[in-house]
């Protein structure tokens, strides 16, 4: 399926992903390496984001979200589908036909420690877009690199200092100033406050918002956290073993979840009320995540799914609008949870691992 | 069946090294002006005569293809060629040279590995003793110094005062063991330990290190924690594993050991190949170089075959690749 | 006021404090290094070497014994041997021939120190770059490389030298560039492990994904994270360097007589083991004293770089991510 469907007036739509697949080969050792198998990281996914918005993405380690964020930043070439940026096509572009779309699409990384090259300053790293683009030298670039610092809430005086000199908080913060140097239209966060502390998490957060109005950006948000992504996100697209599970406006996915899946992950979530979290049941899938280079058939969530019947095992569930959910909340499961049904009862008619258990 | 294979691998690819080597000494050597080549061959002391004796003899006037193909037919033949200076074929002189140089291998090469890797695991065992600390330096020293210097050092500390005090087992110079395994010997110990003090350096160094690392990973706490004894645990399950990376620097230092080897028997006076070379190189005996280069190269691909296959038997995973 | 506000107010405040200026790793290195005795001992002793060896003809000037100059009457016993250090003004001795042994010695050190220093540069430069574009580009680049590399590692450098020495006959651009061919070699491959290493660091790919060409990623991203251990190499090359020159006149096969080297020097006094200790033991001495002091200045400026706890912390980090 693509996304045409749910088309909201292009003119909103900034990035557009069809049909993205991505595989990545394993070699067998040795002199001659013969193709011995495929690492199914992304496979056949697409999605939106809409202009001066923020898509989340969410899954377990193994989801393929990190795949697909470099597919879109097209820092990893994609072996089937395409992206599409602005309305232009910019899937396998050659390095030099990227470079001006480079300015548009820029990248924050999870671990802010190895982010951020130990043996330049600061303010050349800031710097650094401004270099490679050639829009601004010397004391110009300086004036502009001060007032970014400045924009993210770190000290321009700064501007000479390492980054070991910083905090994990402060080095995002670098991270953030320097995606944000030439004013692009997208911002890819890949797990951004996931190593650091969550005091800090807050105020990163914050501060993403905060830029998001001030400049218009449109952010792809990856976390594996649900109650960071519900904080930042306009719509949310669930991801399970190079799969989408369910997408849609935040308010819908995590108001009434539809795929299992989400519904589990959802249970696991700290609550912040005592009591609703004492009355309310949790989910815990059994058994690991599968190995990308052997997927399930069918639906690929079927062998750790309470609610799992033989044409789950036999039949990929397409992608769609469920009885009586928003026109733009899809789910692909061919037995979506029922408003009011509880999981904790259901019965799964396939033999397979790992069933899931009940606490 | 996968190691034979790997054998097989091994060799094929150690052929085609000694014949590029061939081929580039013989483009290096023969690939100039025939004047000179022909000069050069006939030695020093040539007369116009004799020159174009040699032309005519080598056929050094003919297209290089053809005296390449001579040179490659004659090496299938075993034939290196012919020594103007002595007058004798090449490989006669290098098979009469050969027996120094093998003893000196040989012996140089199990004193090395073994001081090398026994001081290396001692010191690994006791970290920062008395006794590692002794051999960090002596390690340092031995690091810091040529080969040569060892080896002049030795005989005027060693073998003067000793020869001079009436004490005559330490010789210069060669005798076969079939002359007597006392006398062959102590012909050859300072030779050996020389040879055998700066790689022995290296060795210690590098297994120490080895066994380091090695020793600190969990399963050897594991070990420990069966309660299996201390010398088990050490040599079954840390040696082992400390040992692949030695081995992969033997096969690298290979190459080196023959500087090594040439310089020796020049201290020494050893009479072997290496010295045999180093002499051509004076009285400009080109064949004999020539056939010192392809010895050299036959010595360095049949030592690194060994090396491999030893590696392949400590670690099963290299024999598939 | 939102957080992020907050901090910013806080960022005010700490900074009336006097601003501290970041630290570059040069000069934590050095401050490290300061404090080690024996790197600055080492370091002394090469600096005396480096000021004698430019000084040579200085002392010629006071002895009034040129390098190359016998004196068979002063500097010869009545059977032709060397004479003792403290002899008619012969400092350290004679040699064979009746030359003065300390300005020889000298000399031979002005040879040393270049080859040593020359063959260092050309190998860092060229094995930096070769062991940088390896380990980027990877793949077909990376094997091709590899291969030479290897080859130019496992080659016995004295068949090499021997090789060049007949066809071209012994010199010291023969020895400079046999041993450089195998200094590149093994910088090459140290510098490639390094890259591979440092290329999977997420700063390389934020490069990547601000449009950075591999150029500029190697020149400016990877390399100042190679010039630490570029300079550990390169320290401990120089004695490398040293004892192959001086292995290599030994036999003969490169600085020729009577141009001073300690090789030959030392070759030469083989011949007079028995009647003249000082010909062979001065100039050991003046090898081992300046190939020691590279390799101890070699250790410390890695210690300086990496100290001890880091190395342990840093140990004990693989040792977890392996499991």
């Amino acid at each position: 399926m693509s996304t045409a469907d749910l088309d909201p007036d292009p003119d909103d739509v900034l990035v557009r992903v069809d049909n993205l697949v991505k595989y990545f080969p394993v070699r067998s050792a040795g002199l001659i390496r013969r193709t011995v198998g495929q690492v199914q990281a992304v496979d056949d996914v697409s999605l939106i984001i809409p202009r001066g918005k923020t898509l989340g993405l969410v899954g377990e380690t193994g989801s393929g979200k990190s795949t697909l964020a470099r597919c879109v930043a097209g820092l990893i070439p994609v072996t089937s589908g395409r992206v599409t940026f602005n309305g232009r096509d910019i899937t396998n572009l050659s390095r030099r036909a990227m470079r001006p779309v480079r300015r548009e699409i820029q990248m924050i990384f999870q671990d802010p420690y190895s982010s951020l090259n130990p043996r330049r300053r600061v303010g050349a790293i800031i710097g650094d877009p401004f270099t490679i683009h050639k829009t601004a030298t010397g004391a110009e670039r300086k004036r502009q690199v001060q007032e970014l610092m400045e924009r993210v809430g770190l000290n321009p005086e700064h501007y000479n200092r390492f980054p070991a000199e910083f905090s994990g908080g402060q080095r995002q913060r670098i991270g953030v100033a320097r995606a944000l140097a030439l004013r692009p239209q997208l911002i890819i966060c890949d797990e951004p406050v996931s190593a650091l502390d969550v005091s800090i998490q807050a105020q990163v957060l914050n501060l993403l918002t905060d830029l998001q109005r001030d400049y218009s950006l449109s952010y792809l948000f990856i976390a594996h956290d649900l109650e960071v992504v519900r904080h930042v996100s306009d719509s949310v697209a669930v991801m399970y073993l190079g799969r989408i599970g369910e997408s849609g406006p935040e308010g819908a996915v995590y108001g009434s979840p539809r795929h299992p899946y989400t519904v589990a992950l959802l249970s696991a979530a700290p609550a912040a009320d005592p009591d609703a979290a004492a009355s309310r049941q949790r989910i815990i899938l059994t058994g690991d995540v599968p190995s990308p280079i052997d997927p399930p058939s069918g639906c690929r969530f079927h062998p750790r799914c309470p609610k799992a019947q033989p044409l789950c095992a036999e039949q990929e569930p397409p992608l769609e609008v469920k009885a009586g959910d928003v026109p733009t909340h899809l789910t692909a499961c061919h037995f979506p949870v029922e408003a009011g049904e509880s999981l904790a009862t259901a019965t799964a008619a396939t033999p397979a691992p790992g069933r899931s258990e009940v606490s | 069946m996968a190691l034979l294979g790997f054998l097989i691998r091994r060799i094929l690819t150690g052929i085609v090294v000694v014949w590029l080597v061939s081929t580039g000494a013989f483009f290096l050597f023969f690939a100039r002006p025939v004047d000179t080549v022909a000069r050069q061959l006939a030695g020093r002391a040539a007369t116009p005569q004799v020159i174009s004796e040699v032309i005519r003899n080598l056929g050094l006037n003919q297209p290089i293809m053809v005296q390449y193909w001579h040179f490659i037919d004659g090496l299938l033949h075993g034939d290196l060629g012919f020594s103007y200076y002595s007058q004798e074929p090449v490989d006669t002189i290098l098979k009469q040279d050969l027996p120094p140089t093998i003893s000196l291998v040989v012996g140089g090469l199990i004193l090395w590995l073994v001081v090398g890797l026994s001081v290396g695991i001692i010191s690994a065992t006791r970290a920062r003793s008395l006794f590692d600390r002794f051999s960090s330096v002596a390690v340092l020293v031995g690091l810091s110094m040529p080969v040569f210097v060892i080896g002049e050092l030795l005989v005027l500390v060693v073998f003067v005062p000793l020869n001079q005090h009436g004490f005559h087992w330490i010789q210069t110079g060669y005798s076969g063991p079939s002359q007597g395994l006392g006398t062959w010997s102590g012909h050859l110990i300072l030779p050996w330990i020389t040879l055998a003090a700066v790689q022995a350096a290296v060795y210690t160094r590098l297994s120490r290190g080895q066994l380091l690392d090695t020793l600190g990973e969990d399963y050897i706490r594991t070990a420990r924690a069966k309660g299996l004894s201390e010398r088990r645990v050490i040599f079954r399950h840390g040696v082992r594993a400390a040992l692949t990376p030695v081995v992969s620097q033997l096969g690298v230092d290979v190459g080196q050991l023959l500087g090594g080897v040439i310089v020796v028997e020049e201290v020494f006076g050893l009479g072997g190949v290496g010295e045999a070379s180093v002499q051509a190189i004076d009285t400009d005996n080109l064949p004999v170089i020539i056939g010192f280069v392809i010895i050299a190269a036959v010595f360095v691909v049949v030592a690194n075959i060994i090396v491999d296959l030893v590696y392949a038997l400590l670690d099963p995973r290299v024999r598939i690749a | 006021m939102s957080l992020t506000g907050l901090e910013v107010v806080a960022d005010e405040v700490a900074s009336d404090a006097p601003v501290v200026e970041g630290r570059s790793q040069w000069q934590l290195t050095w401050r490290r290094l300061r404090h080690d005795k024996v790197a600055m001992a080492s370091l002394i002793v090469i600096g005396v070497i480096i000021v004698l060896a430019i000084a040579a003809p200085l002392f010629v000037a006071i002895t009034h014994h040129p390098p190359n100059t016998a004196y068979p009457n002063t500097g010869e016993t009545a059977a032709g041997n060397p004479v003792p250090p403290g002899t008619a003004g012969f400092w350290l001795g004679t040699d064979g021939t009746g030359r003065d042994l300390f300005i020889r010695i000298l000399y031979g050190a002005r040879i040393s120190l270049f080859v040593g220093f020359v063959t260092t540069a050309i190998g860092t430069l060229a094995g930096v770059a070769v062991g940088l574009i390896a380990g980027y580009f990877g793949g077909i680049v990376d094997q091709v490389l590899g291969r030479f590399t290897d080859a130019a590692l496992a080659f016995p450098y004295v068949v090499l030298a021997l090789a060049l020495a007949v066809v071209l006959g012994p010199s010291l651009p023969v020895i400079i560039g046999v041993i450089s061919f195998f200094s590149w070699a093994a910088i090459a491959r140290i510098v490639r492990g390094q890259t591979l290493s440092i290329k999977e660091k997420e700063y390389i790919e934020a490069a990547r994904s601000l449009g950075a060409g591999p150029f500029r990623i190697m020149f400016i991203d990877i390399l100042p994270n190679l010039l630490a251990p570029v300079l550990v190499l390169a320290t401990l090359y120089i004695p490398t360097a040293v004892v192959f020159e001086a292995t290599l006149s030994y036999l003969g096969l490169g600085i020729q007589p009577p141009t001073a080297s300690w090789g030959d020097i030392l070759a030469d006094a083989q011949n007079f083991y028995q009647v003249a200790w000082w010909y062979v033991v001065f100039p050991a001495v003046a090898l081992l004293i300046t190939t020691l002091a590279f390799n101890l200045l070699g250790d410390g400026i890695r210690d300086a770089m990496d100290p001890r706890t880091e190395r342990v912390l840093a140990a004990r980090r693989r040792r977890r991510e392996r499991r």
